[in-house]
């Protein structure tokens, strides 16, 4: 924090930061704090005792078979949805790159899904694959497989999948195209003059420069597949049939709002503060070190 | 400018933009063609890729009269309700960001490194992981279905504060050096100077932030019960999830568009702060 620093008062800077810091301590600080001792705790079914178990909560939720399914779950949907999400954009943005004219148009026309709202996104594509009345539902089951995401645990998670990936295809692909067009072009002609290909330029050299974009974007496709997709999730399938679309963030939600196991959702939220800092942790690394440069 | 001339490549080109295009355009399309139709046509199968014919009486039923039997409110009122949610949460983030990054930047004070860490930790804590005992909070503050209970919980922001603390920095300190010889208070400097320096990404951020509100789901989801302040965000899962029946699709599909056009709307208007505000402050 190397900085000016020029004015002098006692009072002021606090009263500039406070309404920071008092919206931090009781929405976020306050919270979580609530969450990480509610963990600890148990209360009897009618509310009338609690009592101190420790790691129980803990100890609970991790040797539950149906939490690990859960982690597994959310892990497979998240690498999907990341892998999915960057490659399509990577594809699309090294198109746009260097396709001349229209350039502008082209970008217009992909960037624009980032402003629709992740549930609606899971509601459209929820039409879309209805077995009766969606375009490609009814495709399938006129191609002979038996299509019902209603009934079929893999065919909603598919659902899920495709409708968050599709989602997050134009967030992915602005940076890409802002880290694309950064490198300069001396480089990519030198690379042409001394007779690579278009395929072996993109591998060896693009490709290694938009490393730290590619880093930042896999954090944060990481946390949106995590989290964000919660809304793709509720406003569709609800976590069925029989929680085959429940992910870790829906469960914290079920067994807190609906189930009403306070400790056992609690103990979950904190494992997931975990994961979130974890992540976090590895993208400010990241932002360090591009500041360093 | 172009490395090599291979006609071929560039017809590729065209083509993969173009099939990236259908793909991401599509189920916007389908949506919207699906909220021109009646609902009798759409139960029998008759969704294709041309619109029907009931583009103004499918619009003029969610705007105005809404879906009763879902206990859903007119669309209008849900779009206002998302409006005032995203301004709120939009202006405040970068209101009290501005204060906080100026007290951090500009001044030294006791506990000013363990306030700019706790701020930090915010980006820790999506609302997803504290979501019940938020509700809590709010609930003992007596704030569900109030404008201040959807935007307060969702406020505070570590990004922007970082944003404007790296912007602030980079300002040349000459500028705060010479206010403050010719005797400007702190804040006259903050108003007169630095705002206006900060127009653009004020602007940018705004255009973030904007869509990042409007497009909120669980926790209004949670911090409203009464149907008059639901969001049309949040609104459209009631209108889904109906027992028993499949949803007047229609009419849904009317709302999500309905839903997705502000915003959709903000990012053409304004593609380029859009950019600067996604992408970051350089490029």
């Amino acid at each position: 924090m190397t900085a000016p620093a020029v004015f002098k008062s006692r009072s002021l800077p606090y009263l500039l930061i406070a309404p920071q810091i008092a919206v931090t301590l009781a929405f976020f600080i306050w919270p979580a704090a609530q969450a990480v001792l509610q963990s600890l705790l148990r209360e009897d079914p009618f509310g009338l005792s609690t009592t101190f178990v420790g790691l129980e909560n803990y100890v609970e939720v991790l040797s539950d078979p149906r939490y690990i399914d859960t982690v597994i779950r959310s892990c497979v949907l998240a690498v999907l949805v990341t892998a999915g999400a960057m490659a399509t954009a990577l594809l699309l943005a090294t198109m746009a790159d260097r396709v001349g004219r229209g350039a502008g148009i082209y970008k217009t026309l992909l960037i624009w899904p980032y402003a629709v709202a992740p549930a609606l996104a899971g509601v459209l594509w929820f039409l879309i694959f209805n077995p009766s009345i969606g375009v490609v539902g009814r495709a399938l089951n006129r191609l002979g497989m038996v299509w019902n995401p209603a009934l079929d645990g893999t065919q909603a998670f598919v659902l899920i999948l495709v409708a968050a990936t599709w989602k997050q295809i134009s967030y992915n692909f602005v940076f890409f195209l802002a880290g694309l067009q950064t490198i300069p072009h001396t480089v990519i002609e030198a690379a042409a003059i001394d007779g690579a290909g278009p395929a072996r330029r993109f591998f060896t050299i693009v490709l290694p420069l938009l490393g730290p974009t590619t880093f930042f974007l896999l954090v944060v496709n990481l946390v949106y597949a995590f989290f964000e997709t919660f809304a793709v999730i509720h406003a569709t399938t609800q976590g069925g049939p029989a929680s085959a679309t429940e992910t870790l963030v829906f469960k914290v939600f079920k067994d807190g709002f609906v189930g009403l196991d306070l400790g056992g959702s609690a103990a979950q939220s904190v494992i997931l503060m975990g994961l979130v800092g974890g992540l976090t942790a590895l993208q400010f690394h990241f932002l360090d070190r591009k500041g360093a440069r | 400018m172009m490395v090599e001339n291979r006609p071929l490549l560039a017809v590729v080109r065209h083509l993969v933009l173009l099939a990236g295009i259908a793909v991401v355009l599509l189920p916007v399309w389908l949506a919207f063609v699906a909220s021109t139709m009646s609902g009798g046509d759409m139960l029998d199968g008759r969704l294709g890729l041309l619109p029907g014919d009931q583009f103004s009486a499918n619009f003029r039923a969610v705007l105005v009269d809404g879906l009763r039997s879902a206990g859903v409110p007119p669309v209008g009122r849900m779009m206002l309700n998302s409006l005032w949610m995203a301004l709120s949460i939009s202006i405040g983030k970068i209101a009290i960001s501005l204060l906080s990054a100026f007290a951090i930047v500009y001044f030294r004070f006791p506990l000013r490194k363990s306030m700019f860490w706790m701020i930090f930790m915010t980006l820790m804590l999506p609302v997803e992981v504290r979501i019940v005992p938020t509700f809590k909070v709010v609930a003992d503050f007596g704030l569900l279905d109030s404008t201040a209970g959807l935007a307060l919980p969702l406020i505070a922001s570590a990004t922007a504060t970082f944003l404007f603390r790296q912007f602030f920095i980079s300002v040349p300190p000459e500028l705060a050096e010479a206010a403050r010889m010719d005797g400007a208070s702190p804040m006259q400097f903050f108003k007169d100077v630095l705002l206006p320096l900060s127009r653009t990404n004020i602007a940018a951020l705004f255009v973030i932030l904007f869509i990042y509100g409007w497009n909120q789901y669980l926790w209004p989801f949670v911090a409203t019960t009464d149907e008059s302040h639901y969001t049309v965000v949040m609104g459209i899962q009631r209108m889904v999830a109906v027992p028993d029946s499949e949803p007047t699709w229609n009419i849904v599909m009317a709302t999500a568009i309905l839903g997705m056009l502000p915003p959709v709307l903000v990012v053409l208007a304004m593609q380029r702060l859009f950019v600067k505000g996604l992408v970051g402050g350089d490029k």
